[in-house]
């Protein structure tokens, strides 16, 4: 069996499953936030059952419009809060909160070998320890919170395998953008995709990270990494009282050698340019040398993709001494209060803020058009967010580019899409 | 519309649309604020995309897709807007996971297949339980260089997926919510149904 394959598995009390097969999952951990929750919530109440199935296993967190946008975002914020009191579920309030896929593992809620759901799709960055995670709707999340499982069709797996030495300042964006631009949006409908390779070895977690938050934009219904000598120690400096670390010598934590996949594809990243998708799809890619002259008139670094701390240092390292462009705005947004404070305390906040850039308070604002930096028509944002569709962050006359930290650093500063070659010298 | 009229047979006109179209496309993110009154975001369906949609849907229509239907977020008020709209099924080449299963969850039964084969304003009838569409339309037979070249010719049928039996007993219930309320439990207890 491939690793989803196991786990699912190991949920559902059969010694095998198989792609296709229907099952009831028991579920480890299930997520909503302050847009999805109060209809879960709703959802929750025509049961007719007035308890979570267990409390420890479900978290809410306030971050898509939050701190509060609005009144109506801060009616649905006051909802949810209200029902994890009342419930005593697992909370993270703003001013601990952090954006939910960012927070989550950081917070060791997340382990190996896991089935966890979530009132989101970028539910599935979880795969990148191991897990099987999955977006849904509010009524299954709804569902789950009240029975402890969900229906699911057991995945067919694509193996991904990236062979070769990652060039300087090609991350996992780069990978997951040129791997969508490859198969397209719905190149793995369906499927589990599985990261392989060399240089997924060498990738950091927060790299895995976000090639897993972004199996969703190939169709996927997850994304998943083997669990190997990083993935533990992730998992040790972040271990929690929530959870044991001891779990994780439980679970299978490899695909069998014998795992039947649907397909394999490999990719050498060796001579990998940095990807940059075009609107209005984040298959749209191209390398950074075909992209040609694309004035910006904002940046945004951050979200559940690319708000985390190796994300920052990159960011810093190009904009260390350095001015953002007169005529661009660029918006800075840690990923969660624990990245914010480290990269204070590493000094790369005083870096962004002498660069010239706005820092905020996680959340996930502009990356789903909310606050902190909605596009006017006719405006142009690169962003290392998730999504590029019509409208996504504003006015549907604006246009979203999608790529990596350090693209996005070295065009707020040039004032146009630019690669860090160009700060080479 | 009655949950048994759902189960057999349902009758509608297609609207068509294109491939990939995102959950930002059925409801864009800026009407979020209106995430609570669906009627009134009801009114904002498919209107970066489709303008005409809102004026041109009638209760029990189908909405006719290409590849990737519903690609996206997991806001289940997509599928809710469209259920609102009055559309009775939703027709595409391929859907987005999460999409599909908001739109079975909420009662919205979802069909795959070639619709290539079915041409915008077609008077169709679906029956949900073997999974058929019906052409009702009259259309002169396709000329071999004619622009209805691979449409369906008046009665002719379009298989489309079969959609499982315990998918079918939740759209039978009005979505899953209700379905566990009076079964108390789900009806798949490990199914090797093939899908």
């Amino acid at each position: 069996m491939t690793l989803a394959e196991k786990v699912l598995s190991a949920h559902c009390d059969k010694k095998e499953v198989r792609p296709g097969e229907f099952i009831n999952a028991r579920v480890d951990l299930i997520l909503a936030n302050d847009i999805t929750a109060p209809l879960a919530i709703k959802e929750f109440l025509r049961f007719g059952i007035h308890r979570v199935f267990n409390p420890a296993k479900v978290v809410m967190v306030p971050d898509h419009f939050c701190p509060n946008k609005d009144i109506p975002s801060a009616e649905q914020a006051k909802l949810m809060r209200g029902f994890a009191r009342e419930q005593g579920l697992i909370y993270f309030e703003v001013g601990r909160m952090g954006i939910e896929h960012v927070l989550l593992p950081e917070q060791g809620l997340v382990l190996p070998g896991q089935v966890i759901v979530g009132a989101d799709s970028h539910t599935c960055t979880y795969g990148a320890l191991g897990a099987f995670a999955t977006g849904m709707g509010s009524t299954d999340i709804a569902v789950a919170m009240a029975m402890g499982e969900i229906w699911m069709k057991v995945p067919p797996t694509i193996k991904f395998v990236y062979q070769g030495r990652l060039p300087e300042w090609i991350g996992g964006k780069d990978l997951i953008l040129y791997t969508i631009g490859n198969i397209g949006v719905d190149g793995a409908l369906y499927s589990a995709m599985e990261f392989t390779g060399e240089a997924i070895d060498e990738l950091s977690m927060d790299g895995r990270f976000t090639m897993a938050n972004m199996a969703i934009e190939a169709g996927a219904k997850a994304g998943i990494f083997h669990v190997d000598g990083k993935t533990k120690e992730y998992i040790k400096e972040h271990a929690s009282s929530h959870q044991p670390y001891s779990i994780l010598n439980q679970v299978q934590d490899q695909s069998d050698e014998d795992a039947e996949y649907t397909k394999i594809i490999e990719y050498d990243v060796s001579k990998f340019e940095p990807q940059v998708a075009f609107p209005h799809l984040p298959s749209n890619t191209k390398p950074i040398s075909q992209v040609g002259d694309i004035k910006l008139d904002q940046v945004v670094i951050g979200s559940c993709t690319n708000g985390r701390l190796d994300d920052l240092r990159v960011a810093a390292k190009l904009l260390k001494g350095r001015q953002i462009h007169p005529e661009l705005r660029c918006i800075i947004i840690p990923g969660s209060q624990r990245v914010y404070l480290e990269a204070l305390r590493e000094g790369l906040i005083e870096v962004f803020i002498e660069a010239g850039a706005a820092v905020s308070t996680p959340t996930c604002g502009p990356c789903l058009g909310g606050y902190m930096g909605v596009l006017a028509a006719g405006e142009r944002c690169l962003s290392t967010t998730n999504r590029n569709f019509i409208g996504r962050m504003g006015s549907p006359e604006s246009e979203v580019y999608l790529a990596s930290p350090a693209v996005a650093a070295a065009s707020a500063i040039l004032g146009r899409i630019a690669s860090p070659e160009e700060f080479l010298s | 519309m009655s949950l048994r009229a759902k189960q057999s047979n349902l009758k509608g006109k297609a609207i068509k649309l294109g491939n990939n179209i995102s959950t930002d496309d059925i409801i864009p993110g800026r009407f979020a604020h209106l995430r609570s009154n669906l009627p009134e975001l009801a009114k904002h369906i498919l209107e970066d995309v489709a303008p005409s949609f809102c004026a041109r849907v009638e209760p029990g229509d189908f909405l006719v897709a290409g590849r990737n239907f519903g690609l996206g977020s997991s806001r289940e008020h997509a599928p809710l807007v469209i259920k609102m709209s009055g559309i009775s099924a939703v027709l595409a080449k391929s859907v987005a996971r999460i999409f599909f299963r908001n739109a079975i969850n909420q009662g919205m039964p979802v069909l795959l297949c070639d619709t290539d084969k079915i041409a915008d304003g077609d008077e169709l009838e679906i029956n949900l339980s073997d999974g058929l569409i019906t052409n009702l339309t009259s259309r002169p037979l396709p000329n071999k260089v004619g622009s209805g070249e691979g449409l369906l010719s008046s009665g002719a049928r379009l298989r489309s997926s079969k959609t499982p039996s315990f998918m079918l007993a939740i759209l039978e219930e009005g979505g899953l919510i209700p379905y566990i309320r009076k079964h108390k439990d789900f009806i798949i207890r490990c199914s090797s149904e093939p899908y």
